[in-house]
């Protein structure tokens, strides 16, 4: 029987599977995953699950017993260490330490991204320190968020304001650095950091743009010894200034989990390198997801989003079983913080000018809705919504289409949005 | 707990029952009931969860708000009375006996 294996059980690896067989796949599928978790959605993670407001198991892609009703064999907890291409067949990790090999007639690569940690040298390692990727992340740092206590976060990206946002609804005191010169710097235009920066300053956050971190210290032990306790107590900020932290929140973005395949002699570059219908440089391996770098117009592209990480691993599904469909994104996003929902349509890179579409009302009330629009020349590129989905909805069917309203018309509040669509 | 009846387009129907707490959304998920995709989750972020409503419960639910509103209005074919997002539909015994439609396609 033809055996497909899935490495990696994230949101990719999850989709995929189901897919191959929502499509009529019928022979062997094994999915692995080196989380003691089935297939979760990790958004949650940084916001209603941290908040307490979601249990563990709502979190799940599917429920547990799905993968048995469709004969899928799901293998938590198992680290897979090597591929051998040539044969077809790779290695895994038992939970006892056992290896065993396991042979693929396709294999599909969905094996997601890691954060990037502080260096050990300058503190990275200490206690307290966390970062916010997998649930065992999250469980780890729960009760950290307690009411008095003082939070650094470190990196003004989504991450690092969502984390903000929770700590500020359970009381805790946050200072957020991000080393940029602003905000969202990255992944948004001045406009949409300008909005969040207001917003975040209204709940209290101390937040300090163009100042990183240089180091974090640890408090002493009681022996009195001058020797440390082992826990973060102090950051020193690269603006010369020192603050007392109880606990820090590391979002410095993620990197493409590409170890494994770069092993395997697969091409990396910034990702598994794959072709526009999903396929490694490898025969019969596939990738999809964060970890996957793909061809897009003339350049390539390597896109951090639960949207991606659904389609395009349904196109693989899809290919996998000889559709020879090419992938092409359709890129939305979302983050919550506070009351302020913010949805993306499109990817603003190589934007040269932002329109503003904003009730006068807007200025003074955080919550009205407000939408930013990326242009390059007269194309519209990407639409960054804050508690305006009409907007986002509008641009998303825009952008969608290959259609650019007039940034003139955008502009205009007392115009309804649906317009623009003509 | 709530006794819930989804009929897929093609008239298929599944009924299961819903825990209290979970949304509308989470009943088709965990029992696998295909034409729901809830992309975001149950975020309001993508609108991939819309159902109609059977006419007899439109009053019988509590109201939308204006994310839901402004997201339906955007979801594939939504009719102004029947149409919800289903991952904001809370499931309370209230719901017991609910009947919804799937749409031809989410998106």
């Amino acid at each position: 029987m033809t055996h497909f294996v899935v490495v990696g059980a994230g949101q990719a690896g999850a989709s995929l599977v189901a897919r191959l067989r929502a499509k009529g796949f019928e022979g062997r599928i094994t999915l692995v995953g080196d989380e003691d978790a089935p297939p979760y959605q990790r958004p949650p993670l940084s916001k209603g699950y941290l908040l307490g407001e979601i249990s563990r198991e709502r979190l799940f892609l599917r429920p547990e017993r799905f993968y048995g009703e469709q004969k899928i064999d799901l293998l938590t907890g198992r680290k897979v260490t090597a591929i051998d291409t040539s044969v077809r067949s790779l290695t895994l990790a038992g939970p006892d330490g056992a290896e065993e090999s396991l042979s693929y007639d396709a294999l599909a690569l969905t094996t997601g991204s890691r954060p990037r940690h502080l260096p050990a040298a300058i503190g990275g390692a200490l206690k307290g320190v966390h970062v916010v990727r997998t649930l065992a992340d999250v469980d780890a740092m729960a009760p950290e968020f307690a009411e008095g206590r003082r939070a650094l976060i470190v990196g003004g990206g989504y991450i690092g304001l969502e984390a903000a946002a929770v700590a500020c609804k359970l009381g805790v005191a946050v200072t957020v650095v991000e080393m940029g010169e602003r905000i969202l710097q990255r992944v948004a235009a001045p406009e949409t950091s300008e909005r969040f920066r207001q917003l975040h300053a209204a709940h209290g956050v101390d937040l300090r743009e163009g100042v990183g971190l240089e180091r974090l210290t640890e408090g002493e032990a009681d022996a009195g010894d001058g020797r440390g306790d082992g826990r973060v107590h102090a950051a020193q900020l690269t603006d010369g200034s020192t603050l007392e932290v109880d606990f820090v929140i590391v979002g410095v973005g993620i990197l493409p989990e590409t170890e494994l395949a770069e092993a395997a002699g697969l091409a990396v570059e910034d990702g598994i390198r794959v072709d526009a219908l999903g396929r490694s440089s490898a025969p019969d391996v596939w990738a999809a997801g964060d970890c996957a770098n793909f061809p897009l117009g003339e350049g390539r592209l390597r896109l951090e989003s639960v949207q991606n990480a659904i389609d395009q691993a349904e196109a693989v599904a899809d290919n996998m079983m000889g559709a020879e469909t090419p992938y092409v994104p359709r890129p939305w996003f979302w983050s919550d913080q506070y009351d302020a929902k913010l949805q993306i349509a499109g990817l603003n890179t190589g934007y040269d000018r932002v329109v503003v579409r904003a009730a006068p009302e807007a200025a003074e009330d955080l919550s009205a809705p407000v939408s930013y629009w990326y242009f390059r020349g007269d194309t519209l590129l990407a639409v960054d919504a804050i508690n305006d989905p009409r907007s986002y909805m509008v641009g998303k069917r825009l952008i969608e289409a290959g259609r650019s309203p007039e940034p003139a018309q955008v502009a205009r509040h007392d115009l309804p949005v649906k317009e623009l669509l003509g | 707990m709530a006794k819930i009846t989804y009929i897929e387009h093609n008239g298929t129907e599944h009924v299961v029952e819903v825990a209290n707490g979970m949304t509308v959304m989470e009943g088709a998920r965990d029992n696998s009931i295909p034409g729901i995709e809830a992309d975001c989750g149950g975020a309001c972020a993508c609108s991939t969860c819309h159902v109609y409503v059977h006419p007899d419960w439109v009053d019988r639910l509590p109201g939308k708000d204006s994310m839901e509103e402004d997201m339906l209005d955007f979801a594939y074919e939504p009719d102004t009375q029947r149409s919800r997002l289903t991952c904001q539909l809370k499931v309370t015994d209230a719901l017991d006996g609910l009947v919804v439609q799937l749409p031809e396609k989410q998106i």
